[in-house]
C-alpha cells in the first residue's frame, strides 16, 4: 500500500477493484465502512455482487477480465472533460502523450460494449474520482490474477497519476495483501531476482555486498525461476525442491500438473505444521512451530513491521523454521547459528536499507514501524511517493485491453472465477482445523446465477460436476444473485473441492501471476 | 483551541472545550465507573452509573454526556453520588444471575468490580428474573441475555465500527432485550447479517457475551496474555493469545496499531489449529512409500545429504526453494540466505501471486 | 527406604513406601482436588473430594488418607470419580452463599475452583441454609461460618499449638459448626490472632479484616518475607496492589513455633503504606494501643530515650 490502513477512513472517494474487502480483509472493510459513514463515495468494480458492492454508490459489474478497458474508459472521460491534474502530470510524470493517445479510443460507449458497464456510470465514477480531494484505490487479486495482471496495475497507476491522487495522505494505490507476511517474504528476498528490499541479484555490486556479508566467495548471478517455472522444470532442470510452509498442490493452478511435477523430483523436503496435500508427496517432512510458538516479525500490507511473540513451547518435537534452516545449513558445511530471531533481524537490517532503522528492541518499545525506516531515529513512513516517485518521474504505461486467455465457448460455456471465503484462509490447512470456523462453514459451494441454474435444471445443494480442459471437481450448487449469468464462482480453500485442478496456469508474462480469475468450464448435474 | 477550567473533587482541571466531565476526570486520574461508555462509540448516556454531583444542576448528571464548562464544580464521590450508584447496582443485580462461581467473566466483569467497590450485595431488591435460554447455537459466541445489563455497547459496536447492524434493542420495559432482527439468533446469518467478528464480545462489560471455546478453559486471573500478530490475512491485526498451562485457550482483543480492539472471525476464533491433533510433532522420512517417524538428527542428515548430492551432481541451480508468506521475516531472510549462499540457487520464490 | 510401584491413570509411578496416593498422583503431575488436606497436617480424610478409584477396592477411596501399595491400579478422573466429586460439590453448594460477586476469596477459593473445573453452576439440591451472623469480634479475623465447608483445617492448625486449641467442632449434623469453647465469639475466646487458621482456610469462611474491601485476590501480588522479630523465622506475605503494600498476611509458621500477632504487626508497621491501628485485648476487650505497646517496646524505647539524655 502506498497509504496506511487508517488513512482509508479519511478518503472522500474510494475506488475498489477486484477486492472482496469485507470478506477477504474484514478489518480493512471496517475502515471502508468508516469512510462511508464519514460521507465518502464508494465505487466497486467487481463481476460479483459482493457485500462491499452492495454498500457501494456505484457497482461497476464488469465482465471478467475487462479491467483495463474500464480503467482506460475512466481516464478517457477525465481527459475529455478536462478533469485531470495538469500540474501533477506536468511535474511528476512522463509519457503522458502516448497514454492519452491510447485511451482516446476508450470512449464510455466503447467501454460499455467491452465491459457491460453503462456509459453514464463510467462518466459519473470518472468525475467523482477526478474531483475528489482524497481518492484511494484498493485492489487485490481480482485485479492481478489475470494474464494481463501487470497491465491492469499499470492502468490503475495511470489513473492515479492522471489525477494526482498519489503521494498524499489518503490518496494512493493500495493493494491489500492476502497473507500475513507476503509483504515481508517479498521484502526479505524470497524472490528469484532479488535480495532483500528488492536489490537485484543481477547487479554485481549487490552480489558482492551479500557475498561478503554471508562469507561466501560468490553468489549465483542469473535470476532464478518463479514458483510456476520451478514446477514446469521439475524433473527436468530442477531435481530437488525444499518447501517451507506452502501448499502448492492446493494453491497453484492446474493441480494435476503440480502433483506430477513434485512426483518427478529426485528429492522433496517439506517443512510445515501439518501434513498438507503437498507434504504427503515429500521424501522428508520436517515439523515446524506455529506462529504461537516463536518470536519474530511479520510485515503487513501497509509495510508495518510488527512483532510476533512466542506464547507457548513448540508442540511435540516441532522447531521454529529458522532453527531448522540453521540445522540444515550447518549439516551442509555452512555453520549457521543465531541466539535469537532478533539477532537474525539485525543481520538482515544491515543489508536492507528500508529496514535499516528497525530492530526488535524498537518494535518492543514503539510498536510497529512502517518501512522505509532507514535510520534508528526515523519514525517510519506513513505513505509513499510524497514529492517524488522511487524512480523519479511517474511513468504512464499506455496499455490496451487484453481479453482473458481462455474465453467461454460452446463446449465450456461458463467463466469460472475463484477467490476466498470469510471463514477460511488460503488452502484451509489451518482454518479447517480450528474447531469453530470449519464447523460453521464446513463445505464449499459453487455460486451460480438463477438464470443458469434454471437453464440447467439445478436446485440449491445439487451436486455439480464442473470441468475445464484440465480437470474436474464435484461441488454443491448455491443459487445466488451474487454472480451474473455465465459466471460461476467458488473458493480454492477446500481440499474436498480442489478447484485448482481446473484453473488455467497461463501467466502474466511480466509478474508470472496465474489467471485464476477467468477460465472456461462446463457444468453438469450429478444428482 | 479554547479551554475551560473546572474543579473536580477539589482539583482544578483545564481541558479543551467540548471535553466531557468523564474525560476531564479521567485526565487527572479520578475514577468514575462506566458501563455504557466507550471512547470509540457514540454516547447514549444510558446506564447512569457515571453520575456525578454538580451543585446547581437539577439532578445528578451523567458524566459521560455532560460537557465540562468554565467554573463548573464537580463531585464524583459525594454521598448522593455513591447512593445513586449503589441503587443503580442493586437494581441491576436484582435481575442478574448470581453466577460468578462459574461465570467466564468472573474477574473481568464491570458489574462485579463495581459491586465489590461499592460493597453492594445482590439481595437488595427481589422481583422477577429473566430466564432466557442461553444462545449457543453457533461455534463462536455464547449470548446469555440473563446477564445482559442493556448497556448497548454491542449494538453500537456492530453499527458504528463493524457496520453490520446485527443487534438492536427489542421489546419494552422489563422485556427489553438485545437481539438480531426478528428476534432470531446470530447463526441465522441470512437474517442476522452476523459475520462473527466477535467485536461485540470484546466490548461487553459483563458475562452476557463470551467466546464459546474459552468457557471452562480457565479463569481470567489464571491466564497469561501474549500480544502478537495475526497469522491470517495481510492486515496485521494484533491480539492477545490467552495462555494457560502452556496451552493457547483463546484470543482476546489487544490494542493493535492497525486494528485497535477489533478483529475478524478468523483472527478471533481461528486459533484452534495450534493444538490440533493433526499437528506434525516429529520428523517423517518416507520409506517404501510410507512415512516413518525419525529423529531430528536422522532427518537433517538425510536432507543435507540429498540436497548436497543434487548440488554436487547438477549444480545449485537444480534446486528450487519455496519460502513462505506465512513465516516470519527472519525465517524468510534465512531461507533467502540459505538458498543463495548455501545451496547456490536463485530459484527461490513463494506464493505472493496466489 | 523401600519403594512401591503402582499405576496411576495408566502411568507407572514409583514412590517411597508410605506415600499417600494423593502425593503419588500429584507428584506424577496429575491433578487431584483437596479441601481438608493440609500438607502440614496430612491424612485427615474428611472432605472426600480427593476420592479416586482403586481397582478392586470396595468403594472410592480418599487419596489423601490411602497409602500407595505395590501393583495398585488407580484412576484419578474416571467417570465414577468425577460423579462423586460433582455430587460433593453440589452438596457443599447446597448450603453455601453464592456471593462470589463480593466475596473476599473470589479468585482464590477452592470451592469455586472445583465448581468451575467440574462445571457445577448451581447446586442440584434444595434445602435449608445456615444464616449465622458474621463474627467480627476479633479485629484481625473475619469469620463467616455460612461459607464454612467444615474441612477442619483451621481446627487442626490451631491444635498444633499446644496452649491454644481454640477451635473445634461443636453440635451435630446440619448444625455442626467450628467454634471456640462454649461457642463464644472469636473475640471472647483465647485466640491470639496469629492468623494461621485464615492462612489455611480453603474458602471464604475466614478472611483477613485488613484486606476487606481492599481488592480482589487476583489484583494482589504476594511477596513472601521472613519475620525478623525472633529467630523462628515465620513467613509472611506482603500483599501488593498497584505497587503499594496493602496488608501483611501470615503465610506459614517457622519450625516448631506458632505465628504470632506481634511479629505480624511488626511486619505491617515496617512494610505497609498505611498500617492498621494496632489493637490488643485488655480485660477481655480489644482496645487501640500505640505501636510501641503493640510491639512490646515501651520499656526499650523509654530506656533508649533515657540514655540519649
Amino acid at each position: 500500500m502506498t497509504n496506511s490502513i487508517a488513512e482509508i477512513a479519511d478518503a472522500d472517494f474510494i475506488l475498489t477493484t477486484g477486492t472482496n474487502t469485507t470478506e477477504g480483509h474484514p478489518v480493512i472493510g471496517i475502515q471502508v465502512k468508516k469512510a462511508l459513514r464519514n460521507g465518502a463515495t464508494l465505487a466497486v468494480i467487481d463481476p460479483r455482487r459482493t457485500e462491499i458492492a452492495e454498500l457501494a454508490h456505484y457497482h461497476l459489474q464488469i465482465k471478467s477480465g475487462t479491467d483495463i478497458a474500464l480503467l482506460n474508459g475512466l481516464a478517457n472521460v477525465i481527459i475529455n472533460e478536462g478533469l485531470w491534474n495538469k500540474e501533477f502530470v506536468q511535474e511528476r510524470t512522463e509519457d503522458f502523450e502516448a497514454f492519452k493517445e491510447v485511451v482516446a479510443k476508450y470512449t464510455p460507449e466503447y467501454v460499455e460494449e467491452i465491459t457491460g458497464v453503462p456509459a453514464d456510470t463510467i462518466k459519473e465514477v470518472a468525475r467523482g474520482y477526478a474531483k475528489a480531494k482524497k481518492a484511494s484505490i484498493l485492489y487485490t487479486m481480482g485485479l492481478t490474477q489475470h494474464v494481463c495482471g501487470t497491465h491492469n496495475v499499470f492502468a490503475v497507476a495511470n489513473l492515479t497519476m492522471l489525477c494526482g491522487h498519489i503521494g498524499k495522505e489518503s490518496s494512493g494505490v493500495n493493494p491489500l495483501r492476502g497473507q500475513n507476511n507476503v509483504q515481508g517474504a517479498c521484502d526479505m528476498g524470497a524472490l528469484p531476482a532479488f535480495y532483500t528490499a528488492y536489490q537485484p541479484v543481477a547487479n554485481e555490486a549487490n552480489r558482492a555486498k551479500f557475498a561478503a556479508a554471508w562469507g561466501v566467495e560468490e553468489l549465483p548471478s542469473k535470476p532464478g525461476l518463479t514458483v510456476g517455472e520451478i514446477f514446469d522444470q521439475a524433473g527436468k532442470t530442477i531435481k530437488a525442491i525444499y518447501i517451507m510452509g506452502e501448499n502448492p498442490v492446493l494453491s497453484d493452478p492446474d493441480a494435476n500438473h503440480v502433483i506430477h511435477a513434485l512426483e518427478s523430483l529426485d528429492f522433496l523436503v517439506v517443512q510445515d505444521i501439518f501434513l498438507t496435500e503437498t507434504a504427503q508427496l515429500a521424501d522428508v517432512v520436517l515439523p515446524a512451530a506455529s506462529f504461537a510458538e516463536k518470536d519474530g516479525t511479520f510485515s503487513n500490507t501497509e509495510r508495518r513491521v510488527q512483532l510476533v511473540r512466542k506464547a507457548i513451547e513448540p508442540i511435540g518435537q516441532a522447531k521454529p523454521d529458522c532453527e531448522i534452516i540453521c540445522l540444515i545449513a550447518t549439516a551442509m558445511g555452512y555453520p549457521m547459528r543465531y541466539n535469537s530471531p532478533a539477532e537474525i533481524f539485525d543481520e538482515m537490517a544491515k543489508l536492507t536499507p528500508s529496514y535499516a532503522g528497525i530492530s526488535h528492541k524498537r518494535l518492543e518499545q514503539e510498536g510497529g514501524l512502517q518501512w522505509p525506516c532507514p535510520t534508528p531515529d526515523h519514525p517510519g513512513t506513513k505513505f509513499l511517493h510524497a514529492g517524488k516517485f522511487a524512480r523519479g518521474l511517474g511513468k504512464f504505461h499506455a496499455v490496451e485491453h487484453i481479453p482473458p486467455a481462455e474465453m467461454p465457448d460452446e463446449e465450456y460455456p461458463f467463466v469460472l472465477s475463484t477467490g476466498r471465503r470469510r471463514y477460511h484462509y488460503h488452502t484451509g490447512t489451518m482454518t479447517h482445523r480450528t474447531g469453530a470456523l470449519e464447523v460453521f462453514y464446513p463445505t464449499e459451494f459453487l455460486e451460480i446465477s438463477c438464470e443458469d441454474a434454471e437453464k440447467l435444471g439445478i436446485c440449491d445443494g445439487d451436486i455439480l460436476r464442473v470441468s475445464s480442459r484440465r480437470g474436474t471437481v464435484e461441488v454443491a450448487a448455491k443459487i445466488t444473485d451474487r454472480v451474473v449469468p455465465g459466471l460461476v464462482f467458488t473458493s480454492f480453500q477446500y481440499p474436498d473441492v480442489p478447484i485448482n485442478k481446473l484453473t488455467n496456469p497461463v501467466r502474466c508474462p511480466i509478474a508470472k501471476i496465474p489467471e485464476y480469475k477467468v477460465c472456461a468450464v462446463k457444468i453438469e448435474k450429478v444428482s | 483551541m479554547t479551554t475551560v477550567t473546572l474543579t473536580i473533587d477539589g482539583i482544578q482541571v483545564t481541558v479543551p472545550k467540548g471535553t466531557t466531565v468523564l474525560e476531564a476526570a479521567e485526565s487527572v486520574g479520578i475514577f468514575i465507573p462506566t458501563f455504557c461508555h466507550d471512547p470509540e462509540l457514540s454516547k447514549p448516556g444510558a446506564c447512569r452509573i457515571c453520575v456525578v454531583e454538580i451543585p446547581g444542576a437539577r439532578n445528578l448528571p451523567a458524566a459521560c454526556v455532560t460537557e465540562a464548562t468554565e467554573g463548573m464544580v464537580v463531585y464524583t464521590a459525594s454521598e448522593a453520588v455513591i447512593e445513586a450508584r449503589k441503587t443503580n447496582l442493586e437494581l441491576l443485580l436484582a435481575n442478574h444471575p448470581e453466577d460468578c462461581l462459574t461465570c467466564h467473566k468472573n474477574g473481568d466483569c464491570r458489574l462485579q468490580e463495581y459491586a465489590y467497590f461499592y460493597g453492594v450485595k445482590a439481595e437488595a431488591f427481589s422481583g422477577e428474573k429473566h430466564d432466557y435460554p442461553v444462545e449457543e447455537d453457533n461455534p463462536f459466541i455464547v449470548r446469555d441475555m440473563n446477564k445482559c445489563i442493556l448497556c448497548g455497547k454491542c449494538v453500537r459496536v456492530c453499527q458504528e465500527i463493524q457496520g453490520n447492524n446485527v443487534l438492536d434493542f427489542a421489546f419494552r420495559g422489563f422485556s427489553a432485550v438485545v437481539t438480531p432482527a426478528m428476534n432470531t439468533t446470530l447463526s441465522d446469518t441470512d437474517i442476522s447479517n452476523c459475520v462473527f467478528c466477535g467485536n461485540c464480545v470484546a466490548v461487553c462489560p459483563v458475562g452476557a457475551l463470551t467466546e464459546k471455546a474459552m468457557i471452562g478453559k480457565g479463569r481470567q486471573w489464571e491466564v497469561k496474555k501474549v500480544k502478537t500478530t495475526c497469522p491470517y490475512c495481510g492486515v496485521g491485526c494484533q491480539f492477545n493469545l490467552n495462555v494457560k498451562d502452556g496451552r493457547v485457550i483463546g484470543v482476546t482483543s489487544a490494542d493493535g496499531d492497525v486494528n485497535g480492539r477489533f478483529l475478524c472471525v478468523k483472527g478471533r476464533f481461528g486459533y484452534g489449529f495450534i493444538h490440533h491433533p493433526d499437528r506434525l510433532t516429529t520428523p517423517l522420512i518416507k520409506k517404501d512409500g510410507k512415512f516413518v517417524e525419525a529423529s531430528w538428527d536422522e532427518a537433517i542428515a538425510l536432507v543435507a545429504e540429498k540436497l548436497g548430492a543434487v548440488k554436487e551432481q547438477y549444480g545449485g541451480e537444480a534446486i528450487g526453494v519455496l519460502s513462505s508468506a506465512r513465516c516470519t521475516n527472519e525465517e524468510n531472510y534465512l531461507m533467502n540466505k540459505f538458498a543463495r549462499a548455501v545451496l547456490g540457487t536463485n530459484s527461490i520464490d513463494h506464493c505472493a501471486r496466489l | 527406604m523401600a519403594n512401591v510401584t503402582l499405576t496411576i491413570n495408566g502411568v507407572q509411578v514409583t514412590v517411597p513406601a508410605g506415600t499417600s496416593l494423593l502425593d503419588a498422583a500429584t507428584g506424577a503431575g496429575f491433578f487431584i482436588p483437596t479441601l481438608c488436606h493440609d500438607p502440614a497436617n496430612p491424612g485427615y480424610g474428611g472432605c472426600r473430594i480427593c476420592v479416586v478409584e482403586v481397582k478392586g477396592a470396595r468403594a472410592l477411596v480418599a487419596s489423601c488418607a490411602t497409602e500407595a501399595a505395590n501393583g495398585m491400579v488407580v484412576e484419578t478422573e474416571s467417570p465414577a470419580v468425577q460423579e462423586a466429586r460433582k455430587t460433593i460439590i453440589e452438596l457443599l453448594l447446597a448450603n453455601h452463599p453464592t456471593d462470589c460477586l463480593t466475596c473476599e476469596k473470589n479468585g482464590d477459593c477452592r470451592l469455586q475452583d472445583y465448581a468451575y473445573r467440574y462445571g457445577i453452576r448451581k447446586s442440584g439440591f434444595e434445602g435449608e441454609r445456615h444464616s449465622y451472623p458474621i463474627d467480627n469480634s476479633n479485629p484481625y479475623i473475619t469469620r463467616d461460618l455460612n461459607k464454612c465447608v467444615l474441612c477442619a483445617r483451621c481446627v487442626r492448625t490451631c491444635a498444633q499449638v499446644d496452649d491454644r486449641q481454640v477451635l473445634d467442632f461443636a453440635y451435630r449434623g446440619f448444625n455442626t459448626k467450628v467454634a471456640p469453647a462454649m461457642d463464644t465469639s472469636l473475640g471472647e475466646s483465647d485466640c491470639v490472632s496469629c492468623g494461621r487458621c485464615v492462612a489455611v482456610c480453603p474458602v471464604g469462611a475466614l478472611t483477613f479484616t485488613s484486606l476487606t474491601g481492599k481488592g480482589r485476590t487476583y489484583e494482589f501480588r504476594k511477596e513472601t518475607v521472613t519475620c525478623s522479630f525472633c529467630e523462628a523465622g515465620c513467613k509472611f506475605d506482603l500483599n501488593y496492589k498497584g505497587g503499594k503494600v496493602i496488608a501483611v498476611t501470615p503465610n506459614a509458621p517457622g519450625e516448631g513455633r506458632p505465628l504470632c500477632l506481634k511479629g505480624r504487626l511488626g511486619m505491617e508497621l515496617r512494610y505497609v503504606d498505611k498500617p492498621v491501628t494496632p489493637m490488643l485485648k485488655k480485660d477481655d476487650k480489644y482496645v487501640e494501643v500505640s505501636w510501641p505497646e503493640a510491639l512490646g517496646l515501651e520499656d526499650v524505647l523509654a530506656r533508649i530515650k533515657e540514655l540519649g539524655e
